[in-house]
């Protein structure tokens, strides 16, 4: 069976701003046709879409990946596996791998792992050597590769100094940096969210203030040198509000937040399961509430997962000894409809924008800027001419999160046993699917 | 959690778990077997052929010799595993600890972790052995707790002449207790909030502000500030250790000025009610947290605390294992 041509029949195509009923016809990895109804040519195959939403596939930004070093957690193959069940098509890299990613020989290696992979691999580059916070890591020949993002991700650049140098770098790079916000005397070494409930259960708890008096020193850095900046996981609403105003005042930042910052709270971590400890830390019901809204209200750019493999002996040990992350890419995609208020009144285009198009830009991998750095578009309008890189989400079935069903090497999904309002029905790579009718096909 | 009558055949994790009723329970099976300690031959059969295991990731003598010496009474054999928390980090997880632990036979597990939560997991993990929560970090060590409002509740009821074992918990109805010094970092405090309270006593707190944790009004207690005020109203004070190994010191400028600020010294224990009483969970860092004559006074009620911690940890032992509250007094 040739899978040269398909048709994508009968689909609701979610466009950069609006939605329209159309089938879309995809051949040799770009999309030729969008229109309202498309005779299926002899030798295509039909993807049904009937009740579903059409658009971009997703991008996530922010995915540890494990490889190398961490192979008993995630590989580059199992986590790109997972990606496209989520209905990604790209995922960025992070660097805290063993050993770090902070030289052109390690983002070599890593993006060769990904060329078979089941969606396209950027990698994101370490700031400093090591991620040590201490010299500043070869960012050019990293650049020469294509990375074009750069973090210590897993740890913040606590040096206020050397953050300055490397946002005036990566500015002479055309390249962005991203920050990790939590300073580490502030946090002193808390394993939850401070508050009523690390008090009541007797885990030491880091301040909100932690992460927003990085965010604050940074917003000011940026201000300083220039630079473009992404802000990681925002975990409080505070800290989305000194983005918001930065970026008012014209500065060049954006930021994220993950899907269970917008999903849990820290009263989830009573049971002191250590599948709901993560950094930053879920935190308090009055934040999450005011995240949401501020998802709700546009002041967002991204959902990216923090997608966090660890094996189940990590996990098996103390709150406090076990090491924090939890699986985010097979349930962004469901965790932020839940977030935006359901299927009802859905809003598509902020949706894909959450999802696909805004990270894919901040990764650059859109357009020409894609190409320059070896990768197909991503995030683009679902057009003749576009990259066949695409999502479709079936509307009417929600998803029942099972062990089973994880892709991932690790199991540390705190969603499991939670039913969410949506499913990814189809996801397509380069014009080919690399999931069909929420199988993988491999 | 939803809390209970009954301790009966359930592990103890939390004082959480125990309603008002669920806590006079274990203070009088206490009861009876505080008669069997004040035996010439102090010892039952009753948990003969049960297995007692003691895993202590964290260094503690006092706690562990009172649960040891309690299991032996009962009967029961002891198996003692030092585990220094090292030896997960050399790559054991703590589950394979403690399936190890239950594959010995293990009837019931005594954790005592530096970190808060442990036992709640190893109970999680365990098949059929009943776990016991000795001290997890700075979260709860509800046998002090116990052992506290025990023997809060024997000497109320000797300087009022009632008898202790039909009192249930009416001495606690209105009592107003006063915990004072490290209650940031410490599980007696928090497991005591929850038993006194649950009992029917009014809880205060007074700490230094970086000795009280975050958000503590949450806790249904009064915060208060002055020591000299809040000690002309108390019925029972309650001392807690200043946990210098945990790093406490750094809260405070000095144990000097802690001291003069939050220590029970000879001035402040004139102030207090000639029938309140003095508790401290132990080790005591004499001219700390108090002064050595008030450690010594006839109202300080240390060395009972001690001797009581026996009678409730086999109380505790025997509910665990599903022992009947009413049989306790069969024993030969």
């Amino acid at each position: 069976m040739s899978t040269d041509r398909l048709l994508i029949a009968g689909g609701t195509v979610v466009g950069v701003d609006g939605t329209r009923h159309a089938d879309v016809l995809v051949e040799d990895g770009s999309i030729v046709e969008v229109a309202d109804h498309i005779d299926v040519p002899s030798d295509a195959v039909v993807l049904d879409a009937q009740g579903c939403a059409v658009g971009p596939g997703l991008v996530d930004l922010h995915a540890h990946l494990r490889e190398p070093g961490r192979e008993e957690a995630e590989t580059v193959e199992s986590a790109a596996h997972a990606a496209a069940l989520g209905g990604y098509t790209a995922i960025v890299a992070m660097p805290n791998t063993e050993p770090a990613c902070d030289t052109a020989s390690v983002v070599a290696d890593v993006l060769a792992r990904a060329s078979g992979a089941m969606c396209e691999v950027a990698v994101a580059g370490a700031i400093t050597v090591g991620r040590d916070g201490h010299a500043l890591a070869p960012m050019a020949e990293m650049a020469r590769l294509g990375v074009t993002l750069f973090t210590d991700d897993g740890t913040g650049v606590q040096d206020g100094d050397l953050m300055r140098r490397a946002l005036e770098y990566a500015r002479g790079l055309d390249v962005t940096c991203a920050q990790h916000c939590e300073e580490l005397v502030l946090a002193a070494g808390g394993v939850m969210h401070e508050g009523a409930w690390s008090s009541m259960l007797g885990l030491r708890g880091q301040p909100a203030l932690a992460e927003t008096a990085m965010v604050a020193r940074d917003v000011g850095l940026v201000q300083l040198t220039g630079a473009r900046l992404h802000f990681l996981h925002l975990s409080v609403p505070d800290s989305v509000r000194l983005v918001v105003d930065a970026r008012r005042r014209g500065l060049p930042v954006t930021c994220e937040v993950a899907p269970h910052h917008l999903s849990l709270d820290d009263s989830q971590c009573a049971t002191y399961d250590p599948c709901f400890k993560v950094n930053p830390p879920l935190r308090s019901a009055s934040d999450v509430q005011g995240l949401v809204a501020l998802l709700r209200d546009g002041s967002v750019d991204a959902v990216a997962t923090d997608h966090a493999p660890h094996a189940p002996e990590a996990k098996d040990q103390s709150f406090d000894d076990a090491p924090p992350g939890m699986l985010g890419l097979q349930h962004a995609l469901g965790l932020t409809v839940e977030a935006l208020g359901g299927v009802e009144g859905l809003d598509l285009v902020m949706l894909f924008a959450l999802l696909s198009r805004r990270p894919a830009a901040i990764a650059r991998l859109r357009d020409e800027d894609a190409r320059a750095g070896g990768h197909t578009a991503h995030g683009g309008d679902v057009k003749a001419g576009g990259a066949a890189n695409l999502c479709v989400i079936d509307l009417d079935q929600p998803t029942t999160v099972t062990v089973s069903s994880l892709a991932s090497r690790s199991k540390n999904s705190p969603y499991v046993g939670r039913t969410l309002p949506v499913s990814v029905r189809h996801t397509v790579l380069r014009g080919i699917p690399t999931v069909r009718d929420g199988v993988a096909v491999r | 959690m939803t809390a209970s009558d009954s301790l009966f055949g359930a592990d103890l994790l939390s004082v959480a778990q125990l309603t008002r009723a669920g806590i006079v329970e274990v203070l009088e099976v206490a009861e009876a077997f505080a008669e069997v300690s004040r035996r010439s031959v102090p010892r039952v059969p009753t948990l003969r052929g049960k297995l007692v295991a003691t895993l202590f990731f964290e260094e503690s003598t006092r706690t562990r010799l009172s649960f040891e010496t309690a299991a032996k009474r009962l009967s029961a054999d002891v198996a003692t595993l030092s585990v220094a928390s090292s030896s997960v980090k050399k790559g054991e997880s703590l589950r394979d600890t403690i399936e190890t632990v239950e594959a010995l036979g293990a009837d019931v597990v005594i954790v005592r972790h530096g970190a808060s939560g442990a036992p709640a997991q190893v109970a999680r993990w365990t098949e059929h052995a009943r776990v016991i929560n000795a001290g997890d970090g700075w979260h709860e060590h509800p046998s002090q707790a116990l052992l506290d409002a025990f023997t809060v509740r024997e000497a109320l009821c000797e300087a009022r002449g009632i008898d202790s074992e039909q009192s249930g918990a009416s001495v606690f109805d209105g009592l107003r207790v006063l915990i004072v010094g490290d209650v940031r970092h410490s599980r007696v405090a928090r497991s005591e909030v929850l038993c006194y309270r649950a009992l029917g006593a009014r809880v205060s707190l007074c700490a230094p502000g970086t000795l009280l944790p975050r958000d503590a009004d949450a806790w249904e207690v009064d915060v208060v500030s002055d020591l000299d005020d809040a000690l002309g109203e108390a019925d029972v004070v309650s001392l807690l250790r200043l946990q210098t190994e945990r790093g406490s010191g750094s809260f405070v400028p000095s144990l000097a000025e802690f001291t003069a600020t939050h220590g029970l010294t000879e001035r402040r224990a004139a102030l207090l009610k000639p029938d309140a009483v003095v508790t401290h969970p132990g080790p005591m860092m004499r001219g700390v947290e108090v002064a050595s004559s008030v450690a010594d006074a006839a109202n300080a009620l240390v060395t009972r605390q001690v001797a009581n911690g026996v009678a409730v940890r086999m109380a505790i032992l025997y509910l665990v294992l599903g022992g009947e509250p009413d049989l306790v007094a069969a024993a030969p």
